[in-house]
């Protein structure tokens, strides 16, 4: 992994809202069919991380390199390009209350226009399978789901374009522990049957060791520590060590405004 | 002493008028994005035809009601106004032109801002809040022509049909009343009603009711999109969804009228 390309490049990047400083000199590497999670406090830019390499915030500056490429500042087109690689499961599953749930699954593949509308359904009815829901889920609303259920829609939504690295902002956040597990199992089933490369935030450590080859932490805008996961009781970093055990006391300054 | 008195009277001053120029500017560029959608595929008439039943069919009710208490209103009130120097004879005209030219649009845009601007503004927002846009964005569609560019076109199309049924209704409002409380004659009443109209007067209405349409939808989609904040922001955007719509309705009908008039 260390001769080939990392599938992803975060160099010195930098993004912040108004004089407000959130990402201050991220470098991280994602290679290539490697599950990276990055844990850190609420707060700390973990969203706003993704969402800088997707596009979905303009960063301030530095850069990011998806295979190679830099990405920072390309046209339009190139975006639309890039952007086909990714998949991004939402914090909040994010689907559309408007749509039923076969139609959010497809959505990308509609949009695409790289299918027909029954062709999409069948393609939807097949990655809800991989999720573990039945055919008959499809038609209902999203509104209609519990919370566990949505997120394996809002799963088999990320991954049915077949994408190739696969953003997972807090998989677990919010779900009973068992829920928790299963989601974790699904994405560790999923990432490696498709041989995607995985980047994932979450401040759920037990989800983190589950899905993580390697573990990056986000604090004050840097990544102040990485290693591979079995080193994460022993990183010899106070910083991660608070935050593995859950200390309230330690070098950790808890901010007061989100 | 008096230097630093100016200048904590100045700062708020500049400081409210940055923000002023930073939303024009803003709004600005979101209207000429939103537009630049609307005539450059992809297109999504499903969503459109949505939009047109929303806007359009949903809508009726509640216009088709203000319209017909407009006309009757105007006609007793009229009525009341001419009788004192026996121009009573005048009122079929007065209700038509009143309501073609200016109550049509203008009550019909109000309604509709408070009906269709608010559920734009809230259903966008929550969109917004909920990351729903930005998932959009990262499933190959892009938001402000998925979500903005439809209402716009629906907006603009629709509005000037609603407001074309609402002037029949009105005028039938006045009708009524005219005939069936006053005592007109019915041929009467519809001679006059029909003689001193002009394509003109219907068809400023109708105009009047594009430039509503888009505006209602405007402000629904802007204030939508730019919400933030979780509930509360979703709730203070539909405020100034309808606020902004209602001004900016009632300060374009002036503009619109004196174009109009100018002829
Ligand atoms: N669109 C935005 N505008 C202004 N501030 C934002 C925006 N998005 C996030 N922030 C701020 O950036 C910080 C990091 O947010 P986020 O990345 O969501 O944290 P988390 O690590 O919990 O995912 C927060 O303080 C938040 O208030
Ligand atoms: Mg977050």
């Amino acid at each position: 992994m260390s001769d080939a390309r990392p599938k992803i490049r975060l160099r010195n990047l930098h993004k912040s809202f108004g004089d407000k400083v959130v990402l201050n000199g991220v470098d991280l590497d994602v290679g290539v069919g490697e599950s990276v999670v990055v844990i850190g406090g609420s707060g700390t830019g973990k969203s706003v991380m993704i969402k800088c390499i997707l596009a979905l915030l303009p960063v301030s500056g530095g850069s990011i390199q998806v295979d190679g490429e830099e990405v920072v500042g390309i046209g339009s087109k190139d975006r639309e390009r890039i952007n086909r690689k990714f998949g991004m499961l939402f914090q909040g599953s994010a689907l559309f209350d408007s749509l039923p749930v076969w139609e959010n699954v497809a959505f990308g593949l509609l949009a695409e226009k790289r299918v027909s509308r029954s062709e999409a359904r069948d393609v939807a009815v097949g990655k809800l399978a991989q999720v573990g829901l039945t055919p008959e889920v499809g038609d209902l609303s999203p509104a209609e789901l519990s919370g566990g259920m949505q997120k394996r829609v809002a799963l088999a939504r990320a991954i049915a374009a077949d994408p190739e690295i696969i953003f997972f902002d807090e998989p677990t956040t919010g779900l009973d522990p068992i829920m928790a597990d299963v989601i974790n199992d699904l994405i560790v089933k999923i990432t490696r049957e498709m041989g995607a490369t995985a980047l994932s935030i979450t401040h759920d450590l037990a989800s983190a060791r589950k899905i993580a080859h390697r573990i990056a932490m986000l604090y004050e805008g840097k990544i102040i520590w990485v290693g591979p996961t079995a080193d994460i009781d022993d990183s010899g970093n106070p910083y991660v060590d608070q935050f593995i055990h859950g200390r309230a006391v330690g070098p950790i300054k808890m901010a007061i405004r989100a | 002493m008096l230097s630093l008195n100016a200048m904590n009277v100045l700062q708020p001053i500049g400081r409210i008028f940055l923000a002023f120029l930073a939303t024009v500017g803003r709004l600005s560029m979101f209207t000429g994005s939103a537009l630049s959608h609307c005539v450059r595929p992809p297109f999504y008439p499903r969503i459109i035809g949505r939009q047109m039943v929303e806007i359009g069919f949903f809508s009726l009710p509640v216009v088709g009601l203000t319209a017909i208490f407009a006309g009757m209103v105007l006609a007793l009130q009229s009525y009341t106004g001419f009788a004192r120097f026996s121009a009573e004879g005048a009122i079929a005209n007065v209700v038509v032109l009143s309501i073609t030219r200016e109550l049509g649009p203008v009550l019909a845009g109000l309604m509709v801002a408070g009906r269709v601007g608010a559920a734009m503004a809230a259903e966008i927002g929550t969109m917004r809040v909920t990351e729903q846009i930005d998932a959009l964005t990262t499933l190959s569609t892009n938001p402000m022509k998925y979500l903005v560019a439809p209402r716009l076109i629906a907006g603009l199309t629709m509005m000037p049909i609603l407001v074309f049924i609402a002037d029949i209704i009105g005028v039938f409002g006045g009708y009524v009343v005219g005939v069936y409380k006053l005592g007109f004659n019915a041929a009467n009443y519809l001679q006059r009603t029909y003689d001193f109209l002009e394509a003109e007067d219907v068809i400023s209405g109708l105009v009047k009711a594009s430039v509503f349409g888009f505006i209602i939808t405007l402000m629904g989609c802007y204030h939508g999109y730019h919400s933030k904040g979780g509930a509360q922001g979703v709730g203070t955007a539909t405020t100034y969804a309808v606020v902004s719509a209602s001004i900016l309705i009632l300060s374009s009908d002036y503009i619109l009228t004196e174009l109009f008039f100018a002829k």
